[in-house]
């Protein structure tokens, strides 16, 4: 289900279709999967940082978003990560504001 | 007569601002034997009258279904009317249609139809996005353009662009037109109404991007949004209208998928309204076929795993159609997004 939108069904975000193991495999190696999943919300993390949050997978099928204070929510894909990251921390995440390219870059080195 | 229904029904989406000849133009492609297994939705009854025996109306008293995010905004006339029809066609009540060609309003946006096909639970398991097909008419065309956004944004988002009325316009009215389509949506085919050569199965067939597109319409795409970078010679971009501008990235390394979809979500859910179009081939490393791309505004459709590359060479290409953005923030932010590639440094 799609937690913003409460419609049932909402899983197969275009993100999880790439002709790479572990993406847009559904029921056949769940190991791939799971690798790919970790591998998300390691690189989401390097931006989530900078507007003091974090990510971590829920279940394999979700991802639990959550505040330095505490505030969670879950959302289902990618997509739906940066809207309820700009809601739980009332900031604008922007790619391409040169402030957090610049952070992003400092954080790396 | 279940077996000549197709597992996913291409649905084409007909738009064009008021008066440009959408009805005109849907009646001729009607006439046409070939596709006669058509089936067609329309928001009005206009002047033009249309006698098909697979037409139906969009009834507009059903309450719209606001959805939380953009992507997942679903018309629910929309999707009532296609759901009635996928209905009937399963129980036999009407004839197999293997397509389905939607006719908006004049100064509709497609952009929630299409979000419509993609988010419905049960539509998206049926019909699939065959393509946007925008009438302009040459006499108004240039001027609506600069007097409406709303038309604009329905010759971004085309897929194929069909100039009408050119027996009505002067040819520098014509051609300036042609020149300023060309300037807000490269990537698209235009093609011209009162040709008699106008192949009107060609107009309702796949688009590059479909599922089932093959590598040859792929190349057709790339042969027309390979002029999207070029400058002509006193130094002018021919592809900005405007804040409405087409440009093209190309890569020569492999983009890692899991950091582009995390750079595009982000992006679109803070400027999806002003990306147009972003439509791409891509080179996702490992050796494996390349994965082409197509997103209008806020909604990606799924990729489409290609057989092989269009071109001898393997890079990535990606064109934007932005609408107020900078070529520079977007290819500054694409090449910071990628360095998360590698893996992030240990901590001291």
């Amino acid at each position: 289900m799609c937690a913003l939108c409460g419609v049932l069904g909402g899983s197969d975000h275009w993100t999880d279709v790439a002709a790479r193991p572990g993406v847009f495999t559904r029921n056949t190696d769940p190991l791939e999967r799971r690798r790919e999943r970790a591998r998300r919300v390691s690189v989401a993390n390097r931006i989530l940082t900078q507007f003091g949050m974090r990510l971590s997978d829920w279940q394999g099928t979700s991802f639990q978003l959550s505040t330095l204070t505490g505030k969670t929510e879950l959302v289902e894909n990618l997509s739906h990560i940066w809207a309820s990251a700009e809601k739980l921390s009332g900031r604008v995440c922007d790619p391409l504001d040169p402030a957090l390219l610049r952070r992003l870059e400092a954080a790396r080195d | 007569m279940t077996e000549a229904i197709p597992q996913f029904t291409p649905v084409t989406l007909l738009t064009g601002f008021l008066g440009s000849g959408k009805t005109t133009l849907l009646q001729r492609l009607l006439a046409d034997p070939s596709l006669a297994d058509t089936a067609v939705l329309i928001n009005e009854f206009g002047e033009v009258g249309l006698d098909h025996h697979l037409l139906q109306r969009i009834d507009d008293n059903t309450v719209l279904l606001q959805s939380g995010c953009v992507c997942c905004t679903i018309r629910g006339e929309l999707s009532d009317a296609m759901r009635d029809l996928h209905s009937r066609r399963s129980r036999g009540d009407i004839p197999p249609f293997r397509r389905l060609a939607i006719e908006t309003t004049g100064l509709a946006d497609p952009f929630p139809v299409l979000t419509t096909l993609h988010a419905d639970p049960v539509l998206k398991h049926h019909f699939r996005v065959a393509g946007v097909i925008t009438t302009v008419d040459a006499v108004n065309g240039s001027a609506q353009m600069l007097r409406y956004a709303e038309s604009v944004k329905q010759a971004a988002v085309a897929d194929r662009l069909v100039i009408t009325k050119t027996d009505l316009a002067d040819p520098e009215q014509t051609w300036k037109l042609l020149s300023t389509l060309k300037q807000i949506n490269p990537a698209a085919r235009i093609l011209y109404a009162a040709s008699p050569n106008l192949d009107t199965a060609a107009l309702l067939a796949d688009t590059p991007f479909d599922a089932g597109a093959h590598g040859d319409m792929v190349r057709e795409w790339f042969h027309e949004a390979g002029h999207a970078h070029h400058h002509d010679h006193a130094g002018h971009d021919p592809n900005r209208h405007g804040n409405i501008h087409a440009f093209a990235l190309t890569f020569d390394r492999p983009l890692d998928w899991t950091v582009f979809g995390i750079w595009l979500t982000m992006l679109l859910n803070r400027h999806g309204e002003q990306v147009l179009r972003v439509k791409g081939i891509l080179d996702v490393g490992g050796g494996s076929p390349p994965v082409a791309i197509h997103g209008v505004q806020h909604l990606v459709h799924p990729p489409v795993h290609m057989q092989d590359w269009p071109e001898a060479a393997r890079a990535s290409r990606i064109v934007f159609i932005v609408n107020g953005l900078q070529r520079a923030d977007i290819e500054a932010s694409l090449a910071g997004f990628m360095a998360l590639a590698s893996p992030a440094p240990a901590a001291a």
